[in-house]
């Protein structure tokens, strides 16, 4: 039996996103891992989930995205009311079936966000689609800044700035929303991840993908290819915005409070800073930065009042050096002797 | 009739300080061709710096500004030399990501000197205020020294680039470097100098900030750099006309907006009004538009 040489990375991808999570599992259930690394395991799970996707944008589609934390809010905040009401309103018992439709709804949110910001920013080119994405996440920020919902005996109430509601306060304002129940689980975060490779992987390889990474190559050749242009850069902005939007519901549901300055600007870079350190377009690249540089301010603590900056200046050193004409060429020969092999799949939006 | 010119005065005000920063982003992007993130922690530093001098050196208003002005110049430099330089042939994203890294750097290396603590800037330019209609319309003399600064920075500007041999050298190199090059133009100076010149204009945006809004703290030189940025890109990033028009538009929107609408979507409307406007005039309002070419 033979398989598509495409079909073989991706099973080794799978397997390997398996072995890590039976390890953490394992030195979970064995209590070897420290309690600060063991808080960081959804996290984890969902800033992997959030540089995929992002990636989808940077890389595959070629557009400097700086609003991903939007749809991580709107799917946070719609998976917090959605699992109140699933609770409330149609009163169901069990945890898991809540926490995987909070999550299926955080995602059809998030989704329709990207539908409606998509839209008019895929109109835009360069740097002003980058600001026109900034300007969308502050805007999403602001609003849900004066967001009240609340829920009364199963039904669902919603205002704006006026935050006398019946029945029991859901979402405060700036205050955020609150989380009837932490739903989230650690082994649902790395289902999560198999489930956006899965989507991101098949995406890439198939003729949907090749059209995307036409256009992100050559504009203008793609449309003279008779490529639809603004269909498949939607086509790759929604699919991010969905996922982000469940990486987002998970990540509500793992505190007892969702406040809007949790998806400040600040997020979408350090979303943006995982891609680029991990390499554009390069998706095992964007899950290996994600992890260590959420662990990295943890395993920093040690530095306490200096550990950002730290963190700063290894970045800032990571960019130098990672572009560096000579540092660059040495890796290239050690690491990378098929560099050309592999180049169909990089780019993205430094071009 | 009278609170409508109070706001729109408060507007002009706090869009003169968002020129004058938008200056300083529009002038390195037309030059470097890079977003300079970490154009709004330099604001912040100048602040500090300038509240350092009054509040524990007793140095006269004056002269804190221009010690702000001169540190934040030497910065400026030292910034371009140090993280930007070696990244000239990289890419864009490269650039950007390490622009963020030195803004984090700023933010992180403030905290630890002056502490998450907000300061309170000292109120350092009250030369007592105008009143008009009996006293209902009050313009304080902070406003008029905000937006005299501004107007004097965009003339002074116009003619450094327009006549100076320097200035020339800017306007050559943001056309193409490499043609630039070939004539002589030293093209590594020319783009220190512009990092210089946007500082020490961030300098003065950071005290003029900080006398209106008196809380300093190491975040608060980001969102107006956000909201500067958007202001630059308004009026069509790169050029310095644009970025005074974007500036004071976003000014007046943002006060207005905040007065008549809401409170807490000031923000919101600022944004959905760069939206619309960048729907409409993708290079912004005196952008000069891309020829796209096979």
């Amino acid at each position: 039996m033979k398989l598509k040489k495409s079909t073989v990375n991706n099973i080794i991808a799978y397997g390997l996103v398996i072995v890590a999570f039976i390890v953490c599992q394992l030195s979970l259930n064995a209590g070897t891992m420290s309690r600060s690394l063991k808080g960081q395991m959804i996290p984890i799970c969902v800033y992997i989930v959030m540089a995929v996707s992002l990636n989808l944008v940077v890389g595959i589609s070629g557009e400097l995205s700086l609003g991903h934390a939007g749809f991580m809010s709107v799917g946070a905040y719609s998976g917090a009311i959605i699992s109140a009401w699933l609770l409330e309103g149609l009163h169901i018992e069990s945890a898991i079936v809540r926490l995987i439709l909070s999550m299926l709804s955080g995602g059809v949110f998030a989704g329709l966000a990207g539908v409606l910001i998509g839209v008019p920013v895929l109109r835009l080119r360069g740097d002003y689609l980058a600001i026109v994405t900034l300007a969308f996440g502050e805007i999403i920020r602001s609003v849900m800044n004066c967001l009240y919902f609340s829920i009364d005996s199963g039904r669902l109430h919603v205002s704006f700035n006026n935050p006398s509601l019946p029945g029991k306060l859901l979402v405060n304002g700036p205050a955020g929303a609150k989380v009837v129940e932490k739903l989230a689980t650690f082994p649902m975060g790395f289902a999560l991840i198999l489930f956006t490779l899965f989507v991101v992987l098949n995406m890439i390889n198939s003729r949907s993908g090749r059209a995307i990474m036409a256009t992100r190559d050559n504009r203008i050749a793609a449309e003279a290819m008779g490529i639809n242009v603004t269909k498949y850069k939607m086509m790759a902005f929604v699919t991010a915005a969905v996922l982000a939007g469940m990486a987002g519901a998970l990540y509500g549901l793992s505190f007892s409070t969702v406040d809007p300055a949790k998806f400040k600007f600040d997020t979408s870079i350090l979303v943006l800073v995982f891609v680029v350190l991990g390499g554009i377009g390069n998706i095992w690249g964007s899950i290996i930065a994600a992890t260590l540089l959420t662990v990295l301010p943890e395993l920093l603590r040690a530095f306490s009042d200096y550990r950002m900056l730290v963190y700063a200046i290894v970045l800032i050193l990571v960019m130098l050096a990672t572009n560096n004409p000579i540092i660059r060429s040495l890796f290239d020969r050690l690491v990378r002797p098929r560099r050309t092999a592999s180049n169909t799949q990089r780019g993205g939006a430094s071009e | 009739m009278v609170s409508f010119l109070r706001f729109l005065i408060n507007g002009i005000s706090l869009g003169s300080v968002y020129a004058i920063i938008a200056l300083g982003y529009t002038m390195v992007y037309g030059i470097a061709k890079m977003l300079n993130f970490a154009h709004g922690d330099v604001i912040m530093v100048g602040a500090y710096i300038a509240f350092c001098a009054i509040s524990y050196l007793a140095l006269p208003p004056l002269v804190a500004i221009l010690c702000a002005m001169a540190v934040c110049t030497v910065l400026g430099i030292i910034i371009e030399g140090l993280a930007y330089r070696p990244l000239r042939q990289a890419s864009k994203l490269a650039v950007l990501i390490t622009a963020i890294g030195v803004s984090y750097l700023l933010q992180n290396s403030a905290l630890l000197i002056w502490s998450p603590n907000p300061k309170v800037f000292p109120t350092v330019l009250d030369f007592g205020s105008i009143r008009l209609f009996g006293g209902d319309l009050v313009i304080t003399s902070q406003a008029i020294i905000t937006i005299v600064a501004n107007i004097i920075i965009m003339l002074g500007l116009t003619a450094f680039t327009g006549k100076t041999k320097m200035g020339k050298a800017m306007r050559a190199v943001s056309e193409d470097k490499g043609a630039a090059e070939l004539m002589g133009i030293n093209v590594n100076r020319t783009i220190s100098v512009t990092f210089a010149i946007g500082s020490a204009l961030a300098a003065i945006a950071g005290v003029l900030l900080c006398s209106a809004y008196p809380t300093l703290q190491p975040t608060t030189g980001s969102m107006p750099g956000i909201k500067a940025f958007t202001a630059a890109v308004f009026g069509g990033i790169g050029s310095i006309p644009g970025a005074m028009i974007g500036g004071l538009l976003l000014g007046i929107i943002e006060i207005l907006g905040k007065a008549y609408i809401s409170t807490e979507l000031g923000d919101a409307i600022v944004f959905a009004v760069l939206i619309v406007v960048l729907l409409f005039k993708p290079a912004g309002l005196l952008g000069k538009p891309m020829r796209e070419k096979v």
